[in-house]
């Protein structure tokens, strides 16, 4: 079921487009609803969005496949998505992620043990003037080293 | 320098609807609503200026909105073009979080130009900083009833909103990007019919970069003459640029159209510990890679860039010194195309993934006799077969590092390992 909060806060997007055109919205739902379920969309999500955007369940699939920022399989509490692109491997990304793997005990998709932190590479995040950079959920960090990196996950509680 | 989209950078609260006041913003805006200024004033104006399309493409914005069928009936709209994903760009997002009213306004007035009373900004997903701070200042826009229905009892009715996307590089191409607007799946529309005869919803639409929509209000407040006047023939005005790689202090730089290289390199600190330049990447990861002797005459606009033999592309240029293996850097970028590759076409989605698995072996040490050849041959058979430029966009790098940098390639077939790291 999709919560009261996560209608209201769907309702929101859907006001920004015409009449009928609430599908325009789907991006946005898929977001609220993988928050409210521990960032996981799972066949039966997708249909409850479907349904309440009226539409077909295959058309939110669809959506739910193309773009990057869904996810099927369990990721940590923090998710610290690493951009591996052209300035941010030119500026030693590459190492990094190695560092944070071997901190972490753990490799790019996977999740540590106690479920709080995830590592994903991911392609340009946009902020190339502040390579090497990654996201920590909403938060971008850049001019990464390994020290700024020890502090920041050793501060992910 | 720092004359327009980032004029009050360096202001306190520079994304702030005061200081965007303070400096004169919003007097076009202003002067629209009062009747002062008609469409077709502002189309010369902008025509005037010289104003090319910041997004990549470098088409004229002056008339791309002339093209609107800005007298036919029915809703029209513009859209803003937020979706920066092109490695090496990163100027978008600056504007957003630093100067948004300037985005508010350029989009306000191209709505008017174009008649059209509804826009929306299509915001990358990852952005979550520079969303919040547009909407911020959309929230501050309404409250003083600069945005909305009948604005100041003018009759003139605008009405803007974000949208937001979901990580997906190809919706950065514009009809992608509507596609995605109406909730599908991000895969570009063949052309015709243009977005400004059926774009968003089936309607006339006109979509532009945000730093193009940036650079309007300061254009018309301060004449299209002065704008073109900053830059050189045919590159009107001043650019962003993004300088990132082995620079010593990478940034963004706003800078008049025409600059050297040379004085960009300098603004950004030079190289990097004092090694020594190999190789740019002049305008994002899709614009033909340049020799360091290539750019050392180069300037930095339309033509002197096309002289050189790229292309200007969003204005991101990667600097790379002489310790970067071109191989590897390649590679990189032929995963990134087929990672985000639509699947729409299939020299594309095929061909993407071909270059790259021939790059992964060649890097794994697998590389065999005649794979230079084959990546040409996959190339050039991607190259002007898609429907959209994604395709010739992956190509292109293919083409140029080859070009440029082939006994790279070879040597790394041959002994099976990098020439420059060893």
């Amino acid at each position: 079921m999709i919560s009261i909060k996560a209608r209201n806060q769907i309702d929101v997007w859907i006001a920004k487009y015409p009449k009928d055109r609430q599908s325009s919205a789907v991006m946005q739902a898929l977001k609220i609803v993988q928050a409210e379920n521990e960032n996981i969309l799972s066949a039966s999500t997708i249909q409850e969005v479907a349904d309440y955007l009226d539409m077909s369940g295959i058309a939110v699939q669809e959506v739910a496949t193309f773009y990057e920022n869904y996810n099927y399989k369990k990721v940590g509490k923090y998710v610290i998505r690493f951009c591996h692109n052209i300035s941010c491997m030119l500026n030693g990304a590459d190492d990094l992620i190695k560092h944070i793997e071997n901190k972490l005990g753990v490799k790019t998709g996977e999740v540590t043990l106690d479920g709080l932190i995830s590592v994903k590479k991911v392609e340009c995040l946009g902020a190339c003037v502040g390579a090497p950079m990654f996201q920590i959920n909403e938060e971008y960090f850049e001019n990464l080293t390994v020290d700024k990196i020890d502090k920041i996950v050793d501060n992910l509680k | 320098m720092n004359e327009v989209c980032f004029k009050n950078l360096t202001k306190d609260q520079c994304w702030s609807l005061k200081v965007y006041e303070d400096s004169g913003g919003y007097s076009a805006w202003r002067k629209i609503l009062k009747g002062e200024l008609t469409p077709e004033q502002i189309i010369d104006e902008l025509k005037l200026s010289g104003l090319r399309g910041r997004g990549g493409a470098g088409f004229p914005t002056g008339l791309k909105w002339s093209f609107m069928p800005r007298h036919s009936n029915g809703q029209k709209y513009v859209v803003c073009n937020s979706d920066e994903g092109e490695p090496g760009t990163c100027k978008d997002r600056d504007i957003l979080r630093f100067n948004p009213h300037a985005v508010i306004e350029g989009m306000a007035i191209g709505g008017f130009v174009m008649n059209a009373s509804v826009g929306y900004n299509y915001i990358r997903g990852e952005f979550m900083e520079p969303f919040k701070r547009f909407e911020g200042a959309l929230e501050e826009a309404y409250k003083v009833g600069l945005l909305g229905q009948n604005i100041n009892n003018s009759s003139i009715n605008f009405d803007l909103y974000t949208h937001l996307g979901a990580g997906a590089y190809i919706c950065g191409e514009e009809t992608a990007l509507l596609e995605s607007i109406e909730g599908k799946k991000g895969q570009p529309r063949f052309k015709p019919p243009f977005p400004a005869n059926v774009g968003l919803f089936g309607k006339p639409t006109t979509i532009n970069n945000t730093e193009s929509f940036a650079s309007v209000p300061e254009i018309l407040r301060c004449g299209g003459q002065w704008f073109a006047d900053i830059g050189v023939e045919n590159s009107g005005g001043c650019k962003l640029f993004s300088v990132s790689g082995h620079v010593t202090n990478p940034a963004n730089f706003e800078v008049p159209m025409g600059i050297s290289f040379k004085d960009l390199l300098d603004m950004a600190g030079g190289m990097r510990d004092g090694t020594k330049l190999k190789a740019v990447i002049p305008g994002g990861s899709s614009t033909p890679v340049l020799t360091a002797e290539t750019v050392m005459n180069m300037t930095m606009d339309y033509d002197g860039i096309e002289k050189a033999g790229s292309m200007l592309g969003a204005g991101s240029v990667i600097i790379m010194n002489e310790s970067t293996c071109m191989v590897e850097v390649l590679t990189r970028l032929a995963h990134f195309y087929y990672d985000e590759s639509c699947g729409q076409c299939t020299p594309c989605r095929e061909g993407t993934g071909w270059l790259y698995r021939v790059l992964k072996r060649i890097i794994d040490g697998n590389g065999r006799q005649g794979d230079v050849d084959l990546l040409l041959s996959i190339q050039n058979k991607i190259m002007g077969n898609t429907i959209c430029a994604l395709g010739d966009a992956a190509a292109t790098p293919v083409e140029s590092f080859l070009r440029n940098f082939r006994k790279e390639f070879e040597y790394y077939i041959k002994y099976r390992k990098s020439m420059v790291k060893g």
